[in-house]
C-alpha cells in the first residue's frame, strides 16, 4: 500500500518561494518530501526570519519571515519547497530586545547559525584564513543521513576490557612523516588503523571533533610571531556537526560520510570510538565575544547569567552553558542521542563535567537532572559515559560525581598518586594499594569500572616529558609561562630536558615502562595518550592547546627510533588483554572465595605476605590469584607484580606456588629490550623460584602456572 | 553533464562527461534505465567526470544496486584519482567494481 501525504503542497508563497507551516520536531533542518523543513526554538524572540544562501555566496538569496501561523509555542517551523539541499545554506535572524541587564542580546543584523545544524560550512579547509567581512561565518546546512552502515553497530565491549587511546585527529597524521596523502584528517586516521590495531588498543577517544573555530582568539606570539590557534578545539561552535576541516572531503561538504566511514572501519577492526564532548561552554565567549548562534537566539536560556546579566565563567573560557535548563538539557540529550544513533558512537567523555551538575545559578546540585537523564536514557543505555569530574569554578568531584550506576570518571587521583610513587616520593605505599585495585576508597559502591586510570592525557606533560622535566616550559604559548598546571608531580631523572647522558636516558626509558606497566596491571580502565608509546615530546610544554606544529603532531619516524619502547607498549597492552585477572568488574575482596588457597588479591613487600606500609616504604608487591579471575568465572595465570621505586636494587620474594606450578618472568623493566617483556606463553621460568632481584626503580611482573 | 551510449558485444557503455551532482544525477539514472535491459551489463566510462557531489555519489550507488538486484553487472572505468580518494574517504568506493583499463574492464564484464 502506498500512502502519499496529502499535505505536501504549499499554502503560502514569499517572493516566489513556496512555503507551508512546518513540523516543529525535529529541531533543525530536515529533508522532507518536496523540500526542507526548518524548526527553531526561541522563548523570547518577537519574530524570526529564515535566511537562505546559495552555497558559499556572500549575500542571501532570500529572507523568508516565519508567518504567524508557522509558530507553535516557542518554536518557529516552516517547510520551504523546491530547495536543493546540496546548494542551500541557511541561518536565522531573530528580533527581540537588546537588554543585557535582563539577559537579552537580540540583534537582527546578525545571521545566526542553527544550534541543531548537522553540517556547518564556511570553514571547510583547516587553517584557511576566513574572510572577516563575511556576514555569516559558520553556515548551517541540511544533510541526508543515509550512510550505509551495513551490519555495523556500536561494539558494546565491557568497559573493564577497554584499553583507551586518547588522540587528536589532526595531530595523529599531520606530521609529514606519516606518509599520508590526506594528512591530518579523518581519512588519514582511517589509513593508520592498522597501526592502532597492532598497538592493541580497543577504544580510541577523539579530542573534540565538533565543529570549532581554530581561529577563535587566535593571535601571534608576542616574540616569535608564530600563529597561535584554538588548535585542540575545546570550544564548540556547533554540537551536532563534525568538524569540516578534519575531513579531507570537507571542501565538498562530505564530512558526515567521511567521519562515519572512519567509525565504521574502527568498528570493523574491533576498536570503539569515544568522543570528547564539550558541553560546558560555547565559542561565543562573554559579552565581548561574537554572536554566532545561541547568544542571538535565546541568550538567557542557553547561558548561565549573573543577576546583572553577565556571563558566569565556570569553564574558564568566558561563558557557561546553562545545561540544567530544561530546554538546554533536551538539546544535550538530543545531541548525544544523535551521535550514538546516527554515528554509532560507543561512548562520551565529558569535558569539565562538574559543570553539568550545576543549577542555573551555578550552585552544585545533589541530584542533577541532566546527569540522571543521560544515565537512564534508552538510546544511550550501552554508551560509556565518562566524566572529567571537575571544572574551572573549583568544583572537584573525583569520587563523588553523581553516577547513577553509569558514570565513570577520569581518575585524577590515580594520575597524581602513580606519578608521585614513580618518582620515589615517600609515604605512597598506602595510596598505591588503593590506586592499583581500582580505587575502592573513591568508588566503593561503584566498582573499579568507575575509574578511568591514566598517567598522562592531553592536559599536562606527555609521558616522556613527565620523566624529562621538573617544571613546565610553556614560553611558546605566549603567556610568559603562566598558563598550564604547576602540579605535575614530574621528575626529570637528573637533567632538565633532552639529554645525551646514556644513564639519564636509560632511566627515563625505564620510568616510562614502569608507568605503563602499573597502568596495565591496575584494576579499572586504562587510558594512554597518543604518542606516549614512542616517547612523543612537547619539550616540556604542558599546555600545548594552541600549536599547529610539531609540539602536537605525532612524528612517525619515532616508530623506528623508539622501536623498543613501542614493542614494550604493544606487548604490555597484549598482556593486559590476555589476562582477565587484571580486569575485574567488581572490587577485589582480599579473601579466597573459590578455594584456591590464595585470596583474590594479596599484598606483599620484599618478603611474601609482609607488605611494608611505612612512610619510608618504596617497595610494594601484590599477587592476583588466577582462579579468581572475573569473580571466579574465568581461569587465568596467577599474576605477581613487584615495584621498586627505591634508587638501589632490592631482592623480592614472591609467594610460594602450589607444587607443579612455577613463576615465569613476563615483564622486567630493569632489563633492556627485548628482554624487558615476553610474549604471553613464551615467558621464561624464573630461575630461583624464591627470589628475584629488582634493579633500581624497576617493576617486575611474574605469571604463575 | 552529457552521456553518450554505445554497445560492445552485449555490454552497454555509457560515457559520462561533466559533473554528477544533485541537478544532473537524476538524468544519469534515467539514461541508465533506458539503455540497460534487466540482467544487462554496464560499463560506466567516468574518465570525463571531474566531480561527483554527495548526491551524485548516492545516485551512483543507487544505480549500481538497481543493476545488481536485477542480476545485472556494472563496472566503473576511468575514475580520476581525486574521485577515487573522495569515494574511498566517504566509504563509497568499496561498493563498486573498478577498472583502470578499458579492455580489462570489458573482459571482466564478459566473464
Amino acid at each position: 500500500m502506498i500512502m502519499e501525504r496529502i499535505d505536501v503542497y504549499p499554502t503560502r508563497t514569499h517572493e516566489g518561494f513556496k512555503l507551508r507551516a512546518g513540523q516543529v520536531q525535529p529541531f533543525g533542518a530536515t529533508i522532507v518530501p518536496g523540500g526542507i523543513n526548518f524548526s527553531i526554538f526561541s522563548s523570547r524572540a518577537t519574530s524570526c526570519t529564515l535566511v537562505l544562501f546559495r552555497t558559499g555566496e556572500p549575500q542571501p538569496m532570500i529572507e523568508i519571515p516565519f508567518f504567524e501561523e508557522f509558530r507553535i509555542g516557542n518554536v518557529y517551523a516552516m517547510t520551504v519547497f523546491d530547495l536543493d539541499p546540496e546548494t542551500t545554506e541557511y541561518g536565522f535572524r531573530m528580533d527581540g530586545p537588546f537588554e543585557p541587564e535582563h539577559g537579552h542580546r537580540f540583534d537582527n543584523s546578525k545571521v545566526l547559525m542553527d544550534p541543531y545544524a548537522r553540517v556547518i560550512a564556511g570553514r571547510d579547509i583547516w587553517g584557511e584564513p576566513p574572510d572577516w567581512d563575511d556576514i555569516y561565518h559558520h553556515r548551517s546546512r541540511p544533510v541526508l543521513n543515509d550512510f550505509d552502515w551495513e551490519s555495523d553497530r556500536p561494539l558494546e565491549i565491557p568497559i573493564e576490557d577497554l584499553v583507551i587511546y586518547e588522540a587528536h585527529v589532526r595531530s595523529f597524521t599531520r606530521h609529514p612523516s606519516s606518509g599520508i596523502k590526506a594528512a591530518g584528517t579523518f581519512e588519514g586516521m582511517r589509513e593508520k588503523i592498522p597501526y592502532l590495531k597492532a598497538l592493541g588498543i580497543n577504544c580510541i577517544e577523539l579530542m573534540p571533533i565538533y565543529e570549532f573555530d581554530e581561529f577563535e582568539n587566535s593571535k601571534k606570539h608576542p616574540e616569535t610571531g608564530e600563529m597561535l590557534l584554538n588548535y585542540w578545539g575545546y570550544s564548540t561552535v556547533g554540537f551536532f556537526s563534525p568538524k569540516a576541516g578534519y575531513a579531507s572531503t570537507g571542501k565538498f561538504g562530505m564530512q558526515v560520510d567521511e567521519f562515519k566511514n572512519l567509525i565504521k572501519e574502527f568498528h570493523a577492526n574491533g576498536i570503539e570510538v569515544m568522543l570528547d564532548v564539550v558541553f560546558n561552554h560555547t565559542a561565543e565567549g562573554n559579552e565581548y565575544g561574537p554572536t554566532l548562534s545561541f547568544k542571538g537566539i535565546d541568550n538567557k536560556t542557553y547561558y548561565m547569567l549573573t543577576p546583572e546579566g553577565y556571563y558566569f565563567n565556570f569553564s574558564g573560557t568566558g561563558n557557561t552553558l546553562n545545561c540544567n535548563h530544561p530546554v538546554v538539557r533536551n538539546m544535550v540529550l538530543d545531541c548525544l542521542r544523535y551521535w550514538a544513533a546516527e554515528y554509532h558512537i560507543d561512548g562520551f567523555r565529558f569535558d569539565l563535567a562538574a559543570i553539568l551538575g550545576r543549577d542555573q545559578n551555578g550552585a552544585p546540585l545533589s541530584n542533577p537532572p541532566l546527569l540522571e537523564q543521560l544515565a537512564h536514557d534508552p538510546i544511550l543505555a550501552k554508551c560509556k559515559l565518562v566524566a572529567e569530574a571537575w571544572d574551572a569554578g573549583g568544583l572537584y568531584q573525583v569520587g563523588s560525581f553523581p553516577a547513577y550506576g553509569r558514570w565513570a570518571e577520569w581518575n585524577g587521583k590515580y594520575r597524581d598518586g602513580i606519578r608521585k610513587f614513580l618518582k620515589g616520593d615517600a609515604g605512597l605505599a598506602g595510596e598505591m594499594s588503593q590506586r592499583l585495585q581500582g580505587s575502592p576508597d573513591l568508588y566503593w559502591t561503584r566498582g573499579p569500572t568507575a575509574s578511568i586510570n591514566f598517567v598522562t592525557c592531553h592536559d599536562g606533560f606527555t609521558l616522556l616529558d613527565m620523566v624529562s622535566y621538573n617544571g613546565k616550559h610553556n614560553e611558546a604559548n605566549g603567556e610568559n609561562n603562566n598558563d598550564g598546571g604547576n602540579d605535575n608531580h614530574s621528575w626529570n631523572s637528573g637533567w632538565e630536558g633532552p639529554s645525551t647522558d646514556p644513564a639519564v636516558n636509560q632511566l627515563r626509558e625505564r620510568q616510562m615502562k614502569n608507568a605503563l606497566t602499573l597502568l596495565m596491571v591496575s584494576q579499572g580502565v586504562p587510558m594512554i595518550l597518543m604518542g606516549d608509546e614512542v616517547g612523543r615530546t612537547q619539550y616540556g610544554n604542558n599546555n600545548a592547546y594552541c600549536h599547529d606544529n610539531e609540539l602536537n603532531w605525532l612524528d612517525w619516524s619515532l616508530m623506528d627510533a623508539r622501536s623498543g619502547l613501542l614493542r614494550f607498549f604493544q606487548k604490555s597492552v597484549a598482556f593486559r588483554r590476555g589476562h582477565p585477572v587484571l580486569r575485574s568488574r567488581t572490587h577485589l575482596r582480599h579473601t579466597d572465595y573459590v578455594g584456591s588457597g590464595f585470596p583474590d588479591m594479596s599484598w606483599h613487600g620484599t618478603e611474601a605476605w609482609k607488605p611494608d606500609w611505612s612512610e619510608s616504604s618504596r617497595a610494594l608487591a601484590f599477587m592476583l590469584c588466577g582462579q579468581h579471575a572475573k569473580g571466579g568465572t574465568e581461569r587465568d595465570d596467577h599474576v605477581y607484580v613487584a615495584m621498586n621505586t627505591y634508587w638501589d636494587s632490592l631482592w623480592f620474594h614472591p609467594p610460594q606456588l602450589p607444587p607443579g606450578t612455577h613463576w615465569h618472568i613476563a615483564i622486567n623493566t630493569g632489563m633492556p629490550s627485548p628482554d624487558d617483556i615476553w610474549e604471553i606463553g613464551h615467558e621464561p621460568v624464573l630461575g630461583d623460584q624464591g627470589s628475584i632481584m629488582l634493579g633500581p626503580r624497576s617493576t617486575v611482573v611474574l605469571v604463575g602456572r | 553533464m552529457e552521456v553518450q551510449t554505445r554497445n560492445s558485444d552485449n555490454i552497454t557503455i555509457l560515457e559520462v562527461t561533466g559533473d554528477i551532482d544533485g541537478s544532473t544525477a537524476p538524468a544519469l539514472q534515467e539514461k541508465v534505465l533506458e539503455a540497460l535491459q534487466p540482467g544487462g551489463k554496464l560499463l560506466l566510462d567516468m574518465s570525463g567526470v571531474d566531480f561527483m557531489s554527495s548526491a551524485g555519489l548516492r545516485v551512483m550507488l543507487v544505480i549500481y544496486r538497481q543493476i545488481s538486484s536485477n542480476n545485472g553487472q556494472c563496472l566503473l572505468y576511468g575514475l580520476s584519482e581525486s574521485l577515487q580518494d573522495t569515494m574511498a574517504a566517504t566509504g563509497f568506493l568499496k561498493f563498486f567494481t573498478l577498472s583502470d583499463d578499458l579492455n580489462a574492464g570489458l573482459e571482466t564484464l564478459r566473464q
